[in-house]
């Protein structure tokens, strides 16, 4: 149980983002929903937390690339919350481009959102963690980071970029009882796949367990990781067994 | 006075007594790594009320003392 626990929450609003927030809730942790620009959305996905589990729940607009915006919003969800338990770096943008064709912002873009952007909630979060003597870290990776994707060079170096990156704060962070784990999805249905729709049956058909994911499926890993005191620096694959 | 909070804070932690804490004193030397300094930083903030982003390595507690004197009249 993770009551009594906050947790922030990044990209919240939608997909697997907002079934994370939810599945935090429900184990009585408190959360603090941050995404882009879809307010109405983050706004129901605490009011289900509210109203479902009891739980605190607000949301907050930041873009996670922007290292000055972040730490605002880290110290706002400070003084409404009162501290941070749970960080969950899930908030992430595709940009699939041949690597012969890709335009130079295609890759930045990426790279500042899903790396970049989990150093800044690191980098002001982790001031908390170290008060506090205890921190639980998630970064949302993909196997696109471990076995690379065709058509996503720029996603794949952040994903892969976030395993560097757990990996280190795992160990810098492990003397002060803070954890620091990746999940890495496979093919969840959710908005960022919507596209791929047309591509559903031959994708299948390379899982194992023969079906996309679910969000829900990505948010109990990551609740697992959550009050998992004793691991740290693992990844831990949601897949269907799609990267064995 | 910045350093007298400081020994104190470091007194503490290593449960010795202040007048032991020397500005010359190396952290290497009090056992106190680079990531526990960034903790004494933090306990100093709230202590003294003030931000303070270490951006420098230091190596003695009188480095940490003339670097926080610096920032503190920056500041003012
Ligand atoms: N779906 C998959 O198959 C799959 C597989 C492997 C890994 N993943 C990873 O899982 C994570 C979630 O994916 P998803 O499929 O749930 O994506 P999604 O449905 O597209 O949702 C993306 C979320 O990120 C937020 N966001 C985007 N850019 C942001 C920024 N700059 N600052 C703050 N928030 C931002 C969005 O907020 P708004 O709602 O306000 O736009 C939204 O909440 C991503 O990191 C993705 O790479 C997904």
């Amino acid at each position: 149980m993770l009551t009594g626990r906050v947790a922030i929450v990044t990209g919240g609003s939608r997909g697997i983002g907002a079934a994370i927030a939810v599945e935090l809730a429900s184990q009585g942790a408190d959360v603090a929903v941050i995404y882009a620009g879809n307010e109405a959305a983050a706004e129901a996905v605490c009011a289900r937390c509210r109203d479902e589990y009891g739980v605190r729940a607000a949301s907050y607009r930041c873009d996670v690339a922007d290292f000055a915006a972040v730490k605002e919003t880290v110290d706002r969800i400070k003084a409404d919350f009162g501290t941070v338990n749970i960080l969950v770096n899930n908030a992430g943008i595709t940009r699939d481009n041949l690597v012969a064709r890709m335009k130079e912002s295609e890759f930045d873009e990426v790279l500042q959102v899903n790396l970049k952007g989990a150093f800044n909630m690191i980098r002001h979060c982790s001031g908390i963690f170290l008060r506090n003597k205890g921190g639980s870290i998630i970064n949302i990776s993909s196997v696109s980071g471990k076995f690379g994707n065709p058509g996503q060079a720029n996603y794949a170096a952040a994903k892969a970029g976030l395993l560097g990156l757990t990996r280190t704060v795992a160990r810098e962070l492990a003397p002060k009882g803070i954890t620091c784990n990746a999940v890495a999805p496979g093919y969840i249905e959710t908005d960022m796949t919507a596209g791929l729709a047309e591509h559903a049956e031959a994708l299948t058909a390379s899982i194992p367990l023969g079906r996309a994911g679910t969000p829900e499926d990505v948010a109990r890993a990551v609740a697992f990781l959550a009050a998992a005191p004793y691991i740290t620096g693992e990844v831990l694959r949601v897949d269907g067994g799609l990267a064995i | 006075m910045i350093f007298e909070a400081i020994a104190e804070l470091i007194a503490d932690r290593l449960e010795v007594s202040a007048d032991s804490v020397k500005p010359e004193s190396s952290f290497r030397d009090l056992g106190i790594d680079s990531l526990d300094t960034v903790e004494l930083l933090m306990d100093l903030e709230d202590k003294l009320g003030m931000e303070i982003e270490l951006d420098q390595k230091v190596e003695t507690v009188g480095d940490l003392v003339a670097f926080i004197e610096s920032k503190g009249q920056a500041a003012e």
